[in-house]
């Protein structure tokens, strides 16, 4: 029997990703990573910023995603979010701009620790994808 | 009796209007399978974050407790309305029937003594209003520069919902924008966004039980949720207007069109009578200058 299942990755503007033959799905859910298989029971959450690594038989692809909600049922899983981008082709510019403001959003004082939290952990991704 | 030269003035003017109109209709037309594209890509996002939201809300059993977003504030005083439309005019009554559904709704508030709130989305909606509803228009955006819908300018128009309705300026949010059905016929819409409105539960799938996971909590995640879905249903609802605007305005553009070609065609058979009964005329006069001689 097989072990692969759905993947649908949606943006407002468009269909970003849709693929039939992935086995492994690891998502930066906000509580921390979750890795999905086939089978999975079905399960509503929303992302943090982070890295969306999509495994099928062929190869292995990335995507940074910044926010955005996950919907697995019936060997589907729907992501959906309003800023996703290949790591492959990745913007310099766009991630170094993408840092400076979330670093300046974070040296204000008024912020609450969740979202201070979730901005350190985007300056942290950002940068390890501006390494690479 | 309008004179030769008169008569070849006109029909030169109206056959260049005739090509601006046919050059715009080409360009709306253009512009119409983009949006139209456009609008259908959109599509699925809105439709699976209707879905993961009702799921959400069929497993919330803390009715008080839910998000003021989903279930209103319990009152019904204050209506903000959103009044989506188009930039540009020459687009039919694209603008104008947005605005006449919008109205219909601003006269049923006022007659039962609440207060509206409006935010024109789009120039000429604002400039349509202004006149009547100076005093209650509260913001008034424009996306003049922005070539494309994208979502972030319906973003733009979320966060203002969203920090409005933090604040308690508003009860209730309506919003008014043209459905695009086919290139002739657009259904202006009157949608309520704030509360959700739950008229879906008719397809009653009480049988399918969704036992899903939650991760955080169902509360946590539908206060995230739902201040998307209401850029979500901007976004979408700026979609169909754009669809819409460039199927009237191409509606519009060809009825123009063919309106100066008739104009054309009347135009061009005075001129030759006129001009027929002039080579008569002088005909008739050498004839009878060549009889009395």
């Amino acid at each position: 029997m097989s072990n692969l299942f759905n993947i649908d990755i949606v943006n407002p503007e468009q269909s970003f990703l849709s693929k039939d033959n992935v086995f492994e799905v690891v998502i930066p859910a906000v509580e921390g990573e979750i890795g999905i298989l086939k089978d999975h029971i079905p399960i509503i959450s929303f992302l943090k910023p982070g890295i969306i690594r999509v495994f099928s038989d062929s190869e292995e692809q990335n995507f940074y995603v910044e926010d955005g909600i996950v919907e697995f049922k019936d060997n589907t899983l729907s992501v959906l979010t309003s800023s996703i981008f290949d790591l492959k082709n990745a913007d310099k510019n766009f991630v170094s701009e993408s840092i400076s403001s979330a670093e300046a959003e974070l040296s204000k004082d008024n912020i609450d620790d969740q979202k201070r939290f979730l901005l350190n952990h985007k300056v942290e991704v950002l940068k390890s994808i501006s390494i690479n | 009796m309008p004179s030769l030269d008169d008569l070849r003035k006109r029909i030169t003017s109206v056959k260049s209007t005739q090509k601006i109109t046919k050059a715009m209709k080409m360009v709306a037309a253009a512009k119409l399978r983009k949006a139209q594209e456009n609008a259908e890509k959109g599509r699925p996002y809105s439709e699976k974050m209707n879905n993961v939201i009702l799921n959400l809300s069929k497993s919330i059993t803390d009715k008080e407790n839910a998000p003021k977003l989903l279930v209103g504030t319990g009152e019904e005083k204050v209506h903000l309305c959103i009044v989506l439309t188009a930039d540009r005019g020459l687009c039919g009554g694209f603008n104008t029937n947005i605005i006449k559904k919008a109205k219909s709704y601003f006269e049923k508030i006022i007659s039962e003594n609440k207060t509206l709130k409006i935010i024109t989305v789009g120039s000429k909606g604002y400039d349509q209003l202004k006149r009547q509803y100076k005093s209650y228009i509260v913001e008034n955006i424009s996306f003049k520069e922005s070539k494309n819908i994208n979502y972030f300018d319906a973003d733009k128009v979320g966060k203002i919902i969203i920090e409005k309705f933090e604040k308690n300026e508003f009860d209730v949010c309506a919003i008014f924008y043209n459905k695009f059905k086919n290139v002739i016929t657009q259904i202006p819409q009157e949608q309520q966004i704030v509360p959700l409105n739950e008229d879906k539960d008719d397809k009653d799938d009480s049988g399918n039980d969704n036992d899903y996971e939650f991760e955080p909590d169902e509360d946590e995640i539908l206060s995230n949720l739902l201040p998307k879905n209401i850029s979500t249903q901007i976004f979408k609802a700026m979609l169909e207007n754009s669809a819409s605007e460039q199927g009237s305005r191409m509606t519009a553009m060809d009825n123009a069109t063919r309106n100066a070609g008739e104009l054309v065609d009347r135009l061009t058979i005075e001129y030759n009578r006129s001009r027929q009964a002039a080579i008569t005329k002088e005909l008739i006069e050498i004839i009878s200058g060549a009889e009395s001689l």
